[in-house]
């Protein structure tokens, strides 16, 4: 077993530990947290698969942004963890019994001969930069793909605009920035011209 | 022709995603007053388009974008069906959105990036297209069905709908990326030239990554075991939605069921044939029967439209020419005659409250003939009675089942529809032999009836002269294999 080997099972037992942990702990913040160090050890592992652009990109928007955004938004919301479990128990052997099942089949394909005449891509040269292959071929060969990718995006942001932007309750207050830019001391103060009051009119409730 | 950066080719889905663009900003600057524009516009860009497809028909079939985008007579012919059935359902939609205070430029815009995505699937020759033409159309449709949001079933078929497509996405990829292991390439001639070159029988790996994409197209055309999102989702969208779930995507499943299986794995067709059996009997068996037991309309319908997957897949699991055209034309009939069915419940539901219960059928010949002759036309197409075009589509799968060797799969298939049939007569006496419990007037615009009208007589004219679309469809996939 040769040092690379060994990274690559540290990596991936790390991996598969906390991908367990995040469906098994109760705490959601745990969850988020396990699901962090998955991607940390996955993006190790895509870098040892000389794909380090990807390795980086993982982090930086897995776990620099959109992480950020699940552990906020766990944080604002108040999740009762006991109505999400609830028929956990009752759905567990049905669960268990097609999870075995996949699980067995997999491994008996995985562990087959004819895997084992599925042939390694060569190792790339040490000036091998992943990075300028990728630039080279993401606007000309995948173009498509690309462009049809950006449509997804888009679609996505109209998406969740459609489902959750709703009309302002008129009743709702709230700060309006250029009336209040726009105020004069006429629309603060009112000054009102009135006759002097005499004392006697003080008396009235006397 | 250079294939390399022939982009001419895709003018028609250029011109959509342009199109829609300008919808989405157009529909800011309109109040709601000028809906009526937007609709309009919606309309011109899906007519536009079908020109644009139609322009490109009869040529050789042409690669572009370095062989990621093909186009043949089958895209041709299918992406044609696909933008005037999304016409149609613009038009029928019309008075439910506007009666529901929906009608807005959203549906619009995420109606027509669907008919995009669709566009691009049958279109796409790689397996990464493929996929996200898939992912357009299903994200599109997700946010579709949520479109009332104030409404907790529509919530719920959503998130159903989402969940269970997310995993049938997933669980294609995964094959999809099995495939692309052993082959070393996203492209379908790639993967077309692994598969020639290895007996799939005893390749257990390629069999595996072939499990996984059945397993993902299963999912997404509705066919049992794979079909328990399909009654919840279609009783639980607005019935526009409904219509749109139940007709134009089918079409796009076929042609991605073509692409995969036949574009990349016609080799393999050993071993796809044995495992889209069993998915076609199930689907004939379970839809038939438990459509029987609905009170509900869209959950009829529903499961209707599960055996009429079925059906499709028979033609499909031939692995012959004859079998391919048989399924074609049979996937753009039924959405053609779901389109005028689920016009009908339309009808129905038309001042306030929803139509869903079968019961809303009662007496509709005492209330309105013509809708009620409409229905009884689309009824009987479903049925496969001649001299509809239900039954000659019918006939077509099953002589290409028996030309494939699969005499007992034909003699199943006639059985279930016999059994079928008794719930799509119901629906028939419900209308003309009983009383109706409400009796307030049905009344749509005349664009509505006309359209309707066309439906029906469509219906039939395709039923008494089927030549015309049998020998587009045959010509079709002779060009496009």
């Amino acid at each position: 077993m040769n040092y690379e080997l060994i990274i690559f099972y540290l990596f991936a037992s790390v991996l598969v530990a906390a991908a367990i942990s995040v469906v098994t702990v109760r705490n959601p913040v745990y969850a988020a947290l396990f699901l962090i160090l998955a991607f940390f050890s996955s993006s190790a592992i895509w870098i040892m698969l000389e794909a380090e652009f990807l390795g980086v990109v993982l982090i930086l928007v897995y776990v620099g942004a959109v992480m950020v955004l699940f552990l906020f938004v766990i944080m604002m919301l108040d999740i009762n963890i006991d109505i999400l479990r609830e028929g956990f128990i009752r759905y567990l052997p049905v669960g268990l019994l097609v999870a075995v099942a996949v699980a067995a089949e997999m491994i008996f394909v995985l562990t087959s001969d004819t895997i084992k005449t599925v042939v390694a891509p060569a190792r790339h040269a040490a000036d091998y930069s992943n990075t300028e292959a990728l630039g080279e071929i993401l606007y000309t060969d995948y173009v498509y793909p690309f462009e049809i990718a950006a449509v997804v995006l888009v679609v996505a942001i109209i998406a969740a605009i459609v489902l959750t932007h709703r009309k302002r309750d008129p009743s709702t207050k709230s700060q309006n920035i250029s009336h209040q830019v726009r105020v004069k001391s006429s629309d603060r103060l009112r000054i009102i011209k009135m006759d002097a009051e005499t004392k006697t009119s003080n008396k009235v409730g006397e | 022709m250079d294939s390399v950066m022939n982009f001419a080719l895709a003018t028609p889905e250029m011109f959509l995603l342009a199109a829609t663009c300008f919808i989405l900003l157009l529909d800011v600057f309109l109040g709601e007053k000028c809906r009526t524009i937007g609709y309009i516009a919606a309309l011109g860009a899906l007519l536009t388009t079908v020109f644009l497809v139609v322009s490109s028909y009869g040529a050789d079939k042409t690669e572009a974008f370095n062989g990621m985008f093909v186009s043949d007579n089958m895209s041709v012919v299918l992406k044609t069906s696909v933008l005037l059935i999304v016409m149609g359902i613009f038009v029928y939609a019309r008075p439910y959105l506007i009666d529901r205070k929906i009608f807005k430029g959203e549906f619009y815009s995420l109606s027509l990036f669907a008919t995009l995505g669709m566009l691009i699937m049958i279109s796409a020759n790689t397996m990464l297209v493929i996929y996200l033409g898939l992912e357009l159309l299903s994200l599109s449709l997700y946010a579709l069905v949520a479109f009332r949001r104030d409404d907790g079933r529509g919530s719920e078929a959503a998130m159903k709908y989402f969940v269970l497509g997310a995993i049938a996405s997933g669980m294609l990829l995964y094959g999809m990326s099995i495939l692309y292991g052993l082959s070393g390439s996203i492209d379908l001639k790639g993967v077309a030239s692994y598969v020639a070159s290895q007996d799939i029988m005893s390749n257990l790996v390629l069999l595996f990554g072939l499990t996984f994409i059945i397993v993902g197209l299963g999912f997404k055309f509705g066919v049992a075991p794979f079909h328990m999102w399909v009654p919840d989702v279609y009783q639980g969208s607005p019935t526009p939605i409904t219509m749109f779930l139940g007709s134009a995507p089918k079409l796009a499943a076929f042609a991605m069921t073509m692409r995969l299986l036949v574009s990349g794995m016609e080799f393999g067709s050993m071993g796809w044939q044995q495992m889209l059996i069993p998915l076609a009997v199930l689907s004939l068996v379970v839809g038939n029967i438990a459509a029987i037991a609905q009170t509900n309309i869209k959950r009829m319908l529903a499961y209707s439209t599960i055996s009429h997957m079925g059906f499709v897949l028979l033609g499909i699991l031939g692995a012959s020419e004859p079998g391919y055209s048989a399924a074609m034309f049979y996937v753009i009939t039924y959405a053609i005659t779901a389109l005028g069915g689920f016009a009908i419940i339309i009808i129905l539901s038309h001042s306030g409250v929803e139509a869903e219960n079968l019961d809303d059928l009662r007496g509709l010949n005492d209330r309105h003939p013509w809708y009620a002759f409409m229905m009884l036309l689309f009824m009987f197409s479903m049925a496969g009675v001649p001299p509809l075009v239900g039954f000659y589509a019918k006939l077509a799968i099953l002589q290409s089942v028996v030309q494939a060797g699969f005499v007992w799969l034909a003699v199943l298939a006639v059985v279930m529809s016999v059994v079928g049939a008794f719930y799509y007569l119901r629906a028939v006496k419900l209308m003309y032999f009983d009383k109706p419990i409400q009796d307030e007037l049905l009344r749509m615009g005349t664009g509505f009836n006309a359209l309707l009208t066309t439906n029906g007589f469509l219906v039939i004219a395709l039923g008494l002269f089927p030549g015309f679309l049998m020998a587009l469809c045959v010509e079709a996939i002779r060009v496009s294999l």
